[in-house]
Parts: structure tokens; C-alpha cells; sequence
């Protein structure tokens, strides 16, 4: 019997290397996996905040206002040419604010009340009616009902995006006694100990001025604004509807951590809202303006149409010419040039070109195809030429990596059986390498759209109101849209970037999942 | 000749070769022992050397084995082809000597008195020239010596004209006392084995030059000498 | 099949060579002072070499003796290396096919290749064959590419396996039927000389063996000239053995005698393993 622990496999020395060895193989897997955890950790993050925002974003609150079309308001001059009316917005807007003074009359008379009751619906918003009126006249004199977006701030407030709001249910309130003016005293054993118990937790301050944080009472579609509060009884002034309805009622009460001089929307407004809300006439509805209308200054009525056409007119013009153009050079670059001294430099320059930062394609194109041919500024046709430019060193790159798999036992084949040098390329290299091309295309194409440097420097970054109709219009993509309104001020815009970016990014997805099918689909082995 | 890369087909080229020697050194003493039991009428030496026989067949078989497996594993080619052909040829020649030597001693046994010391002294006369030409032959083997191994092609006819002598002479003892020819006819079949063993060497000869050029002797014409039918 | 020679001049002068034709049946592609260059390398010195009609020439050498790039010059494939320069005469038919006026691909048209690896295109069994005639236009009808198809597939002794399926892609068939199917494709052009360059190599050996019975099948109808890095099967195969060494035609003669008795040390060395 040989001892067993001086056997090779048992050898201490031996033991301890293997040890280490063994530590420094699991040492390399844990980087590995940190690594690809922090990867997946930053991309989680940014799906998340961005998927979040635009979530928000994917619906959107409308107003139903039942109106008749009186021909006296929207064609004064009783006969308005089509085109007329549908310019006529402060026509339409008349008939909506008369919609809303009727349903609060007490904003009727004061003029500050009134313009804020016209602040819940953008005179812009009536456009598509107006449209609508104009392609047929013959509901001139009818009542319709128009259904417009709420003001974005009113809508964020609803998602509960615009400020800290608690809501509370409170105790029934008993008596209703009319104090001076517009200033009601509710009363109600133990009704307000939740709030009472809350503004001394969290140091309210409960009061008229606009400088304080506002708690509101709301029951039904009457709401008014605490300015004083006991366990038992408190006092408010009635911003909207009837202080009778608070009797035998169990109000709801929202605290409002923002005062108002510091948001953008007044109490007054958001009782409003609660109060068409509570008639039903407020609405969540899916936001598919933001795919069929577009740009606009009102976030509400921004949509990014203009910029997917724009965006997809530009890719147009950019696959048409760098992908036959990228094809072509890759080809004879791999299959007939020369290798020489010239070629040499070529390639260096092409694989160099690809490293270019694209800021400067954008003022390369601005300078020749702007300045010196004089094509139209902010085109899809000037932005596509760029893009080309931009994208051609990637997509021969990758062709010629694709030409290169191909093995050249399949070249020598074809020669053999007496094939052509331009015969053996196009009958056997290039659709082997096909599906290797079109990736390294649809990748440089994805890159493309994603550019925005370039596009803002031959001025695609233009407010475009119309849908491009073709690469000679104006236009705007998608990335510089996303630029362009991230750097608006309103709250609003945040979660319709957000949205944006996620159309985008369904873009890229849709690309890059044409590049898997094509993979799959073609991927030949030999 | 250089080695191969792979060094054991050139250690087993070189077994073979040395087998082969080995072989043909028992081979020749077979035949001078023979000759010596004829000489002195050594019945034991005689069936010392019948039991020495096998041990050249075994050493026959083992080598015939040793060149179908190198056949089999090695392929040889152009010089390593012939010198694995001449070796398969050679060592059927060496057992037919063996033989040859073996008959030799067995026919011995039959001699009586009869047969003078005058009549074997013929046999040891032929029997050192044949095992010289088998030793000459062995040695052109072992050096691969195509000159050699013609000599030794060439020095067949010395051999034949020993073996009509010796005819012969026989002849003349038997016509002179017919109570020999009992006896004189074994003496004539001995005198023909040794130049059986004669011819065998001068094969041997023709694969050892073949061996080495590549070139068959056949091609040139040999002296010959007519010889007597016994 | 005649005699071994009895005696000759060393194989490596040009002049030996001249000697010789009158043994051969008849010399389909006569070399004369070939030398290859690739760029300031010289890869091949004065090769002169008779190959003659129906019958197998092996050419056989270690690695990097040239014998490939010898094989590639007569159907011009070193055309398409750039760096590569071939000169000399190489004559078949009465011209000179190593002269810039001849089109290389009516050359080999006439001369087809077989490649060390299998290289079906991927495509379907039929148009690999079909391929060829196509582009020569050698088909006047459908039905006559289709009989093309089938002759060639005869030829390369493949038509019974496949015939069930020509549609089916190339690279399904096995290793050897990849390699016969590479035969046929060459076969289908109608060419007269049929190069290969170590068509077996990476094949099984009873891929290997299909393989050289079909060589031999062919040699009937083709001038064939292989280069193989295996001694045993040129001497399987081929009628005349050619032995490059560094570029240098070394010997050339009957394969019986190259295998039994080469008159080159050189070759004596390689042939039985002694090389280096």
C-alpha cells in the first residue's frame, strides 16, 4: 500500500497551486458577473425612470363639453368659407368657455374667476372640431359634444404628479351655518380630529393667503378651502357649488403640500376639476394624440407625428443612399481592389471616418450640402444626405466583415468551374454574406436614427407644425423632438419626453429585431 | 543510409537485418558441422545438428511474422520495400539450407564403414567453399554490398565444377568396389545438397542486389558451367 | 504498362525530360521552364514537365514544395493571388495557356479543379451541378441540363445516392458525397483535364477509398493530375509520379518505379520517411 497524501493527486504543493488557481477562476467569474450586473442595473434603471415617466404619459384626461354650433359665433360673417371656420378657434373657444361659465355661474362675474375657468381647456384644443365643422357644414346649429384634453397641469394634478397631496376622509359634519360672504362654519362631533391631528404632525398652515398650503374640502361637485379647523368644526370659503351639500355628508379633504403662489395651478381650479370630474364630464383616456397630432406649445396638445414621419423620411433618404453606396464600396474594396499602398489608405481612412464624432458630419453637411449645393435647410432630404454620410464607414465596415466570413473555398469554387470574378461575387459571395450586410446596414441605420447632433446643426431642430409631406419639407426627428422638448420649462413635458423616447426605442427594437429574423432566417453554415 | 523520422521502423529494419544473420549463422554452421559429421563419421555431431533444425524453422516463422506486420503497419516503400521483399525471400532460402544441411547429416547415419575416409574427404573439400560463398553472401547482406553480393553470384560456377569432380570421383569408387554404392549413392545426394546450398546462396545473392540497386542480376548472364545431373 | 527504366540521366535537368515523351501515350499538357514567383519569392524553379492524356499524374512533396502552386498554374487559378507571377510555356491543345490572351475561364472551362475541402456551394445538389453549364451556356433546353446533371452525377459515381433528391442542399451530404459532388460539378463543365488538390484529405478512408476508385473510373475519359500528401495513395492512384522538393521538380517517372526504386536520394528519403 503506497501512502496515499505523497500520490500525485495528493500532493500538497500541488493542492495549494490548485487552490489558488481555483481562486482566481472564481475571482474572474464574480468581475464577470459584477460586470454584467452593473450593466443590467443601469439599463433596468434607465428603462424603469423612462418607462415610468412615459407610463404617465400614455394616458391623458379629456373634458366632454356639449355645445350647440351657433352659426352667429363660429362664421360671423355668415358665409365663411370653410377654411374660415376652421380658423375661427376664438369662435369655438366662445362656445366652450360659455360651456363652462354655465356649469360654474359663479365665475361669471369676476374676471380674474373667469380667465381661470378658461385656463381649464387650451384655445388650441378646439382645432380638430373646428376642422371637423368646416369638412361639414351641416352641423352648423347642432349640438355636438366636444371632447378636448384638460390643461396639462390640472392633468398632471389629477395623476397626482403635480404636487404632495394627502386625502383624507373625515367624520360627518352635522350643521351647515353661512358666516359672512362666501364663508360657511361646518360643524360635526370629532368630523375635522384627522385633520386637526394632521396640520399639528405636519405643521400646515392653514389659511387664506396664497402663501399657505391649502386644505380642501370636497363632497360631490361642491368644494370649498378650509381656513380654520377644530376637532369639531371648521370654516371655509366655498370655491364651487352648493354648502348645502356638506350636510349629513362625510367630505373627503385633500392637503395640498404646495402653496399656491408656487404651482401652477389655483385652488379654485382644481375644485373645478374635482367638480366635472364628479359630473362625470373628466375622462382618462388613452394619450394617442401624442402619435397622431403634432408639435405644439401646449404640452397637451403636442404629439409627435411630424417627428416620425420626419424621422422616417430621413431614414428613407439615408438607406437609399448608404446602403447600395456602403454595399458597393465594400464590395469592390473586399472582392477587386488592389491591395496596395491606395487601398491601405482608403481603408484607414473609412475605419477612421467611423470614429468621426457625428457633430462634425452635421457641419460638414451644413457647409456643402446648405451652403454650397443650396438644398433646403431643416429637410429630411439634407438630414438623410448627413446620416448617410454618417452611417456609410459603419455599414462598409460591416459588410466587409461579412464578405470576409464567407470562406474562400466557396470563391475558389466558382472560379474553378469557370465562373467570372464579378459572376463568383454575385451569384455566391453576396448572398452568403447577405444577411451579414443587411445587419451591419439595419445597425447603421439604427445608429442613424438615434443622431441628433447633426440634425440640429442643418436645422431640423424647427418647431414643425405640419406633417412633412416630403424630404424636401420641413421637418423634425425623433431624437431632436426628444431634445427639443426636454429643454421645455413645464412639468408637463417631462413624462411626454419620456414618452417619446419610448417610441423611439420601440423603433430601434423594431430594427433590431428585423436584424435577428434576418439572422435566423439566412444564417447559412458551411 | 539515413534513419526515419520514425526511429522504430528503422530499429525494426534493423531486428529484421540482424534476425536474418543470426539465422544465417546457425544456418552455416549447420553446414560445416554436417560436413564435419561426414568427415569423421561423427554419428553424434551428425544428430546434433538434425536437432538443430527446428530451431531454424521457429526462427523462420518469427521472422516471416516480423515482415507481415511491418508490411501491415509500415508500408514500406522503394529501398525499405525491397530490403523487406529481399528479407522475406532470404530467410526462405536460409530454412531451405537448413534443410539441405539437415538431409546432409541424416544421410550420414547411413554411411557404413564401407565408405572410406578417402571418399568424405571430397565433402569437406566442397563444404568449406559453399559456406564460405553463404558467409560472403551473409556478410554482402549485412553491409549491403551489391558488389559483394555479385561475387558472390559469380563464384556459384567454382561450386559446380567442385560438385562434377566430386561426381565423379564417386563414380570411380563404386565402379571400383560395387559394395560402395549403397553407400556412394548417399555420398552423391550429400554432394548435391552442397550444391543445392550453392545455388541457394547465389538467390540470396540476386536479393541482396536487388535489395541495394533496385535491379534484378538475371538481367546479366552468368558463367555457368554444364552441369552433370545426378 | 512498360518496363522500368533501366537507366536515365538525373530526372532534375529540363533535358531528361525531352527524352521521355516517347513512353508516354500522349502529352495533353506540356510544361516548359516554369517558374512561379510570389512577389520577390520565388516558389517554383524551372519546372518542366509532360502530363499525359488519360492517365493519373500524382504530384507528391513535403508542405510547401510547390506542388499545389505548380497544379494551380494550369488553370491559371494563381491568377487571382496578386502577388503571384507564373512564367514559362505551359502548351495544351498548341497554345500557350499561360499567355495573358487566353481568358482564363474558357481555360477552365477546360480544365476543372477539385479543392482539399469539400466546397459545395450552398445550394441545392442539381444547381451545384448545374451551375457550370449555366454560365458557359452549355445547356440549350431544360432537359438537357437536367441529362447534364444526371451524366455528371453518373460520372462521379453519386447519381444512385442522391438521385431521390437533387433538390435537397449540398450540405447535407456526407463528407465523400460533398467531395463527389465537387467531382461532378467539375465534370459538368466538359472539361479535358481534371486537377486536384489533395481531394481526400479530409476524408475518412473509406470516404478516401470512393474516392480513388472513381479517380480511376475517370482516368479513362480525363487527363487527371492530383496532388496528395499521402505516398500511398498517389501510389493507388496515379500512372506517373512527379516528387517536388523546394521548388524543384526532383523526379518524375512511372509511379512502380518511383515507389520501388527512385533514382534520387531525395526522393528515396521522402517516399520511405526519412525526410529532414
Amino acid at each position: 500500500m503506497t501512502n496515499l497524501s505523497a500520490g500525485p493527486f495528493r500532493n500538497e504543493k500541488a493542492l495549494a497551486r490548485l487552490r489558488k488557481r481555483r481562486a482566481a477562476d472564481t475571482r474572474f467569474r464574480l468581475y464577470g458577473l459584477s460586470a454584467i450586473g452593473f450593466a443590467l442595473a443601469a439599463l433596468s434603471l434607465l428603462v424603469f425612470s423612462i418607462g415610468a415617466q412615459a407610463l404617465s404619459a400614455a394616458t391623458y384626461h379629456v373634458v366632454k363639453y356639449d355645445v350647440v354650433l351657433d352659426a352667429a359665433v363660429i362664421a360671423p360673417k355668415g358665409k365663411d368659407t370653410p377654411d374660415q371656420i376652421s380658423r375661427n378657434v376664438d369662435g369655438f373657444y366662445s362656445l366652450v368657455r360659455e360651456n363652462l361659465k354655465d356649469t360654474f355661474p359663479d365665475a361669471r362675474d369676476d374676471r380674474r374667476s373667469s380667465r381661470e375657468l378658461g385656463e381649464l381647456m387650451t384655445r388650441l384644443a378646439v382645432l380638430p372640431t373646428a376642422r371637423k365643422v368646416a369638412d361639414n357644414p351641416t352641423l352648423m346649429g347642432q349640438k355636438i359634444t366636444i371632447t378636448a384634453p384638460l390643461n396639462d397641469d390640472l392633468d398632471l394634478y389629477l395623476k397626482g404628479a403635480a404636487s404632495p397631496q394627502k386625502k383624507v376622509k373625515l367624520g360627518k359634519v352635522v350643521s351647515v351655518e353661512a358666516e359672512t360672504g362666501r364663508t360657511y362654519r361646518l360643524a360635526g362631533p370629532a368630523a375635522f380630529k384627522v385633520i386637526e391631528s394632521l396640520v399639528s404632525a405636519e405643521r400646515f398652515e392653514v389659511g387664506d393667503a396664497v402663501d399657505r398650503q391649502s386644505i380642501l374640502l370636497t363632497t360631490g361637485a361642491t368644494t370649498g378651502k378650509i381656513s380654520d379647523v377644530t376637532t369639531d368644526s371648521a370654516v371655509i370659503d366655498l370655491l364651487t357649488g352648493n354648502a348645502d351639500d356638506f350636510k349629513g355628508a362625510t367630505p373627503v379633504a385633500r392637503l395640498i403640500g404646495i402653496p399656491q403662489s408656487e404651482r401652477n395651478v389655483t385652488d379654485q381650479q382644481i375644485a373645478w376639476t374635482l367638480a366635472l370630474k364628479d359630473m362625470g364630464r373628466i375622462s382618462r383616456v388613452p394619450h394617442l394624440s401624442l402619435l397622431t397630432h403634432t408639435d405644439s406649445t401646449y404640452p397637451e396638445l403636442a404629439g409627435a407625428l411630424a417627428a416620425i414621419v420626419g424621422s422616417l423620411l430621413t431614414m428613407f433618404v439615408t438607406a437609399f443612399i448608404a446602403v447600395p453606396i456602403g454595399i458597393f464600396a465594400s464590395v469592390y474594396l473586399e472582392e477587386f481592389a488592389p491591395r496596395n499602398r491606395v487601398t491601405e489608405i482608403i481603408e484607414v481612412n473609412i475605419n477612421n471616418l467611423a470614429a468621426v464624432p457625428s457633430i462634425v458630419f452635421g457641419l460638414l453637411g451644413a457647409a456643402v450640402f446648405l451652403g454650397f449645393f443650396g438644398l433646403p435647410r431643416s429637410a429630411p432630404l439634407v438630414g438623410g444626405l448627413v446620416l448617410a454620410l454618417l452611417t456609410l464607414p459603419t455599414i462598409i465596415i460591416a459588410s466587409r466583415a461579412a464578405l470576409k466570413s464567407v470562406p474562400p473555398s466557396i470563391r475558389a469554387a466558382a472560379l474553378g468551374v469557370g465562373a467570372s470574378k464579378m459572376q463568383s461575387v454575385f451569384h455566391h459571395v453576396l448572398p452568403l454574406a447577405g444577411p451579414g450586410i443587411f445587419t451591419g446596414a439595419i445597425l447603421g441605420m439604427a445608429r442613424a436614427l438615434g443622431e441628433t447632433a447633426p440634425l440640429l446643426l442643418i436645422g431640423m431642430v424647427a418647431f414643425v407644425a405640419d406633417v412633412p409631406s416630403g424630404p424636401t419639407d420641413e421637418a423634425t426627428a425623433l431624437p431632436v423632438l426628444i431634445y427639443s422638448w426636454s429643454t421645455n420649462a413645464e412639468r408637463a413635458w417631462e413624462p411626454m419626453t419620456a414618452a417619446v423616447i419610448v417610441i423611439l426605442l420601440m423603433f430601434l427594437i423594431v430594427m433590431n429585431g428585423i436584424v435577428v429574423l434576418l439572422r435566423r432566417r439566412f444564417e447559412r453554415r458551411w | 543510409m539515413s534513419d526515419h523520422i520514425v526511429s522504430a521502423f528503422t530499429d525494426e529494419l534493423d531486428k529484421l537485418a540482424a534476425d536474418i544473420l543470426r539465422m544465417g549463422g546457425i544456418v552455416e554452421t549447420m553446414i560445416l558441422d554436417a560436413s564435419a559429421a561426414v568427415d569423421g563419421n561423427d554419428l553424434d555431431l551428425a544428430r546434433e545438428v538434425v536437432a538443430r533444425d527446428p530451431e531454424v524453422d521457429q526462427l523462420e516463422a518469427e521472422i516471416e511474422r516480423q515482415i507481415v506486420s511491418l508490411i501491415a503497419r509500415r508500408q514500406p516503400m522503394a529501398h525499405d520495400l525491397r530490403a523487406v521483399f529481399a528479407a522475406l525471400k532470404v530467410v526462405g532460402e536460409l530454412e531451405r539450407i537448413g534443410d539441405l544441411s539437415k538431409n546432409i547429416a541424416k544421410r550420414t547415419q547411413r554411411l557404413d564403414k564401407i565408405v572410406g575416409p578417402a571418399m568424405r574427404r571430397g565433402i569437406v573439400r566442397m563444404a568449406s567453399p559453399v559456406s564460405r560463398q553463404l558467409n560472403m553472401v551473409l556478410d554482402a547482406y549485412a553491409t549491403g554490398n551489391a558488389a559483394a553480393a555479385k561475387a558472390v553470384w559469380e563464384g556459384d560456377d567454382d561450386i559446380d565444377q567442385h560438385y562434377n569432380s566430386l561426381f565423379r570421383e564417386m563414380l570411380t569408387y563404386m565402379i571400383e568396389d560395387p559394395r560402395t554404392i549403397g553407400a556412394g549413392a548417399h555420398m552423391l545426394f550429400i554432394a548435391k545438397n552442397l550444391e543445392r546450398i550453392g545455388d541457394h546462396c547465389t538467390n540470396i545473392a540476386e536479393f541482396v542486389y536487388f535489395q541495394a540497386t533496385g535491379d534484378n542480376l538475371l538481367s546479366t548472364e552468368r558463367p555457368k558451367t554444364p552441369q552433370i545431373d545426378g | 504498362m512498360e518496363s522500368t527504366v533501366t537507366s536515365a540521366p538525373p530526372a532534375t535537368s529540363p533535358g531528361t525530360q525531352a527524352n521521355e515523351p516517347e513512353r508516354l501515350t500522349f502529352p495533353r499538357i506540356e510544361c516548359r521552364d516554369i517558374n512561379v514567383f510570389y512577389g520577390d519569392k520565388q516558389a517554383i524553379f524551372d519546372i518542366s514537365l509532360p502530363i499525359p492524356d488519360r492517365s493519373v499524374t500524382a504530384l507528391i512533396g513535403p508542405s510547401g514544395c510547390g506542388k499545389s502552386t505548380f497544379l494551380r498554374c494550369l488553370n491559371r487559378m494563381n491568377d487571382t493571388i496578386e502577388s503571384c507571377r507564373v512564367e514559362g510555356q505551359i502548351i495544351m491543345d498548341g497554345e500557350n495557356i499561360n499567355d495573358a490572351a487566353i481568358d482564363p475561364v474558357l481555360l477552365r472551362s477546360r480544365v476543372g479543379m477539385v479543392f482539399q475541402k469539400p466546397n459545395p456551394f450552398p445550394k441545392s445538389i442539381y444547381d451545384n451541378i448545374s451551375y457550370g453549364p449555366r454560365i458557359h451556356g452549355l445547356a440549350a433546353s431544360r432537359e438537357d441540363l437536367d441529362g447534364m446533371v444526371e451524366k455528371s452525377l453518373r460520372r462521379a459515381g453519386l447519381w444512385e445516392e442522391v438521385k431521390d433528391r437533387l433538390t435537397a442542399p449540398a450540405n447535407s451530404l456526407s463528407g465523400g458525397q460533398q467531395q463527389r459532388l465537387c467531382i461532378a460539378r467539375a465534370i459538368a463543365v466538359q472539361p479535358e483535364v481534371i486537377l486536384m488538390d489533395e481531394p481526400c484529405s479530409a476524408l475518412d478512408p473509406v470516404a478516401t477509398a470512393r474516392i480513388e476508385e472513381l479517380i480511376d473510373e475517370l482516368r479513362k475519359r480525363y487527363c487527371i493530375v492530383i496532388v496528395t500528401h499521402s505516398m500511398q495513395q498517389a501510389a493507388r492512384v496515379s500512372q506517373r509520379t512527379a516528387f517536388f522538393h523546394l521548388g524543384i521538380l526532383v523526379e518524375m517517372g512511372e509511379t512502380d518505379q518511383i515507389f520501388t526504386n527512385p533514382r534520387e536520394r531525395r526522393t528515396e528519403d521522402y517516399i520511405t520517411g526519412r525526410f529532414g
